[in-house]
C-alpha cells in the first residue's frame, strides 16, 4: 500500500515535466491533479494509454495522441503481418532442424513495430534476443538474426550498419551498454536516442536497476522499454514485482508510463512523446508495453507445464494485427486487394528465409580463432596452427 | 539399486535432502511449477510446497546473495543457476562473500550454501549455454568445486554437498544429464572430495572430470585395441583436488594426459601438471599433456565438435604422451 502510493506520486512530477516538454500546460495541470488524488488515494490504478481497442475501435486518449495516414497505417499493418509471418517461419525452421532454437516474438508484434517505427535513422537500439519487429523496422535482414539461432555464429551483423546492436542473451546486460551510449550521445551534443529493449523478467536483474541509476543520475538519452509479455520463461510477472512495472521509474526519478503493447498506434504515439522527452534533455524515460507472449518463451520450453489454455484465449482476442485491420477497413483505409497483397509478399519473405536459412553454410573450423583481439595474440596464434596442423593429420592418413 | 539417468539421480537427492532436513529449501528461476529448464526439480515444489522449493526472480546475484542470508539464518539453500554463462552475475556474491565469511568471522559463521550450476557444452545450444566456468570458482580459496560423471555419483555427492558446512559449487554435466546408471541409496558413498580410478591401466594415465569422463573411458578401449593400457581417473572433486590418488596412479603408469572441455590456459591442467611434475617427477616418462578447450570464445554450435575435446583429440594427446 506504502509503496503504491509512493510511486503514484513520484510518477506525478515527471509526467508534468513530460507534458511541460511538449508545451501543453493544460495537461500538465491535470496531471498534477491526477497524480495527487492517485497519491491520497492509495493504491492507485494502473492506467494504460490506448488508442485502439482490442476491437478496433479508434479512442483517444487525454495525454497521447497520433494522426496517420492512411499510407502509414497500411505501412504498420504491412510491418507486423511480415514480421509475424517470418517469425512463424523461423520456429517451423527450427521444427525442421534447420534452427537450433527460436525465440517468438508471436503476440509482441505491435509493442515493436509501433516502437521501431517511431524511431529516427540516427537513434541507437539495443535489443534483447526478441525484437525481431524492431530489427525488420531498422532494415536488418531477417536472415541475419537468424544466423545465431542456427548456430553458424553469435550474431555477426555490423551494429552500426542499423544502429542495431547485437542480439543480448544474458538478460538485462544491454540495458547498462544502451546507458554508456546514451551518455556518450549527449556528450557529443547530439540529438539523438537511444532505446534499450527488455523484459519484465529482466526488470529484476541488477544490471537494469543499475542503468535505470546511471540514466537517471545521469540525464542520459535513453528510453527504457520494456514488453511485459507477463511470463519469464515459466514465472508470472508477480515473481518479478508487486507494483506495476511502469511505477519503478519513479524511485529513480524520471517518468515511466504503461501502454497496450498490442495497441501499435498507442505504443507509437507513447514512443515518439518519450523520444521527444529524452531529445529535449529530459532524461531518461520508462515504457512498459504490456502485452503477452503468446507462444513459448524459446522453441525449448513447453508453457503447457505452467499455464491455462484460458488466458491465452482471452488474449487472442486483443491481438495486434486483427485490430489494426479492422480499423482500416473500418476506415476504408485498405481494400482485399491491399490485404492480399500483404499475404503474398510475406509468402514471399518467408520463401526467402527459408531458403536463405537452409543454404547458410557452416562455417570453417579455423574460424573459431578468428576476431578474438583486435591486435591479435600469441597463444591464439600458437593454439591456431597446432589446431590446423592436427586437422591436416586426418587428410594426411585418410587420405582425404 | 535402481537404474536411473543423471538428471534423476540429482532430482531424487534433492527429495531425499528436503525429506531429511527440513532446512534445505531449493531456489533458482523456473525450479518450482516448470521443475527447471532441464526437469532436475520436476515434482518437487508440488510435493515439498513454494516455501522450499522457491521460484526466485530473475537476478543470480540476488539468488546467491539471499541465499547467503538465508545460510546465515541457518537454514541451507540448494540454488540453482539455470545455466553455466548466467553465474557471472552472481560472481560478486560467490567470490567476494560467499567464499569468505567463513574466514572473515573466524570460523564462527558457517554458509552450508550448494549452487547447482549446469554446465558444459555438446547440446547445440546459443551463446552462454555451453561453458566451463569451474577453474574461476576452484581458483578461489573458501569455495569447494565437484562435479559427478554419473548417476550415483550425482546423488551422492549431492548428498555430501548439502551436508558440508562449507560453500560447494556444484557443477552437473548437461550433456550427461540422460545418461543412465545405477543408483544404491543405502549404499557407502566414497568421501566427496576422493578421485577414482574407473578405469585400470599402466601405460598412461587420463585424468577427467564431469562430462569427459565418458570420452576418457572410450579413449581408453581405443587405445586398448592399439596395444596401450590406459588407465583413467575421474577427478569427481575439483577442490579440493586428490592429488594422492593420482600421483598413486602416475608413479604407476609414467605418462599423464589431463582433459577437461574448459579452456586448457590456465585451466584445471595446468594445477595439476605442475604439481604431479613436482610430485612424481622421477617417475614421469613423457611431460605432462592437456587436451581442453581454446583459448577463444565458445563457439557457435555448429563448430562445437571442433572445439569439445573428443575421442579423436584425446587419442591424439595418448599418441603424444606414449611417443616420448
Amino acid at each position: 500500500m506504502t509503496v503504491e502510493s509512493t510511486a503514484g506520486a513520484r510518477k506525478a512530477p515527471g509526467a508534468a515535466k513530460k507534458a511541460a516538454a511538449r508545451g501543453s500546460t493544460k495537461t500538465s495541470g491535470s496531471t498534477k491533479t491526477r497524480g495527487a488524488r492517485a497519491a491520497r488515494n492509495a493504491p492507485a490504478k494502473p492506467e494504460i494509454v490506448q488508442l485502439l481497442t482490442p476491437e478496433g475501435k479508434r479512442v483517444s486518449h487525454p495525454e497521447y495522441s497520433i494522426d496517420l495516414t492512411s499510407d502509414e497505417l497500411r505501412g504498420l499493418y504491412r510491418d507486423m503481418v511480415l514480421t509475424r509471418r517470418f517469425d512463424g517461419e523461423a520456429a517451423a525452421l527450427q521444427r525442421q532442424g534447420e534452427l537450433g532454437l527460436w525465440a517468438s516474438l508471436l503476440g509482441q508484434e505491435a509493442a515493436q513495430i509501433g516502437s521501431g517505427r517511431a524511431l529516427r535513422d540516427d537513434d541507437y537500439v539495443f535489443p534483447t534476443y526478441r525484437e525481431h519487429g524492431v530489427a525488420w523496422c531498422r532494415g536488418v535482414d531477417p536472415l541475419n538474426l537468424c544466423g545465431m539461432f542456427r548456430g553458424v555464429n553469435h550474431g555477426g551483423w555490423d551494429p552500426n550498419q542499423n544502429n542495431f546492436h547485437l542480439y543480448t542473451i544474458v538478460i538485462g546486460s544491454q540495458t547498462l551498454h544502451a546507458t554508456g551510449y546514451a551518455m556518450g550521445v549527449q556528450k557529443d551534443g547530439a540529438d539523438s536516442a537511444v532505446i534499450a529493449y527488455f523484459g519484465d523478467g529482466a526488470s529484476s536483474q541488477g544490471d537494469v536497476n543499475e542503468a535505470f541509476t546511471f540514466a537517471a543520475v545521469y540525464n542520459a538519452p535513453v528510453i527504457f522499454f520494456c514488453q511485459n509479455n507477463q511470463w519469464a520463461i515459466s514465472e508470472p510477472t508477480d515473481r518479478q514485482t508487486r507494483v506495476p512495472l511502469y511505477q519503478r521509474a519513479g524511485g529513480f526519478g524520471f517518468p515511466g508510463v504503461r501502454v497496450d503493447g498490442n495497441d501499435v498506434l498507442a505504443v507509437m504515439a507513447v514512443t515518439r512523446a518519450a523520444l521527444e522527452h529524452v531529445r529535449s534533455g529530459n532524461g531518461p524515460m520508462l515504457i512498459e508495453a504490456f502485452t503477452y507472449r503468446m507462444g513459448a518463451h524459446t522453441t525449448s520450453d513447453d508453457p503447457t507445464r505452467y499455464r491455462h489454455d484460458s488466458d491465452l484465449a482471452a488474449w487472442r482476442l486483443k491481438d495486434p494485427i486483427t485490430r489494426l485491420r479492422t480499423h482500416l477497413t473500418d476506415l476504408d483505409a485498405a481494400d482485399q486487394a491491399f490485404f492480399d497483397a500483404v499475404e503474398k509478399e510475406s509468402d514471399a519473405l518467408a520463401k526467402r528465409v527459408r531458403e536463405g536459412v537452409r543454404s547458410m553454410p557452416d562455417p570453417g573450423a579455423m574460424e573459431m580463432f578468428e576476431h578474438i583481439y583486435a591486435d591479435g595474440h600469441a597463444l591464439v596464434d600458437e593454439e591456431r596452427a597446432a589446431f590446423a596442423e592436427y586437422q591436416s593429420s586426418f587428410v594426411d592418413s585418410e587420405g582425404h | 539399486m535402481t537404474a536411473m539417468p543423471i538428471v534423476k539421480a540429482i532430482n531424487a537427492s534433492l527429495r531425499t535432502a528436503l525429506e531429511n532436513d527440513p532446512k534445505v529449501v531449493i531456489m533458482g528461476e523456473d525450479v518450482g511449477k516448470l521443475g527447471g529448464v532441464f526437469r532436475v526439480t520436476d515434482g518437487l515444489q508440488k510435493d515439498f510446497g513454494d516455501d522450499r522449493v522457491i521460484d526466485t526472480p530473475l537476478a543470480e546475484s540476488g539468488i546467491i546473495g539471499t541465499a547467503i542470508g538465508l545460510a546465515l539464518r541457518g537454514y541451507r539453500p540448494v540454488a540453482e543457476i539455470q545455466f553455466d554463462g548466467f553465474i557471472f552475475p552472481a560472481f560478486d556474491q560467490i567470490v567476494t562473500q560467499l567464499a569468505k565469511m567463513h574466514a572473515r568471522s573466524l570460523g564462527k559463521v558457517k554458509l552450508p550454501v550448494v549452487v547447482r550450476v549446469p554446465y558444459g557444452g555438446g547440446i547445440g545450444a546459443v551463446e552462454h549455454h555451453s561453458e566451463s566456468p569451474e577453474a574461476y570458482f576452484a581458483h578461489t580459496a573458501g569455495l569447494k568445486v565437484v562435479t559427478p560423471a554419473n548417476s550415483a555419483d550425482a546423488y551422492w555427492m549431492l548428498q555430501q554437498a548439502i551436508q558440508s558446512d562449507d560453500p560447494v559449487l556444484f557443477f552437473e554435466p548437461k550433456a550427461r544429464y540422460y545418461d543412465k546408471g545405477e543408483v544404491n541409496a543405502d549404499a557407502i558413498p566414497d568421501p566427496l572430495h576422493a578421485a577414482r580410478v574407473v578405469a585400470e591401466g599402466s601405460d598412461l594415465t587420463i585424468a577427467t572430470y564431469g562430462p569427459l569422463v565418458k570420452v576418457a573411458l572410450e579413449a581408453a578401449t581405443a587405445a586398448a585395441e592399439d596395444g596401450h593400457s590406459v588407465e583413467v581417473v575421474d577427478l569427481r572433486s575439483l577442490s579440493p583436488l586428490d592429488f594422492d590418488t593420482l600421483q598413486a596412479s602416475v608413479e604407476r603408469t609414467g605418462r599423464l594426459v589431463v582433459a577437461h572441455e574448459a579452456p586448457v590456459f590456465l585451466g584445471l591442467g595446468a594445477e595439476i601438471a605442475a604439481r604431479i611434475t613436482e610430485r612424481c617427477f622421477y617417475h614421469l616418462q613423457s611431460p605432462v599433456l592437456r587436451v581442453g578447450g581454446f583459448h577463444a570464445p565458445y563457439p557457435p554450435s555448429r563448430l562445437e565438435d571442433e572445439y569439445l575435446p573428443d575421442l579423436d583429440r584425446v587419442l591424439d594427446a595418448v599418441d603424444r604422451a606414449l611417443a616420448y
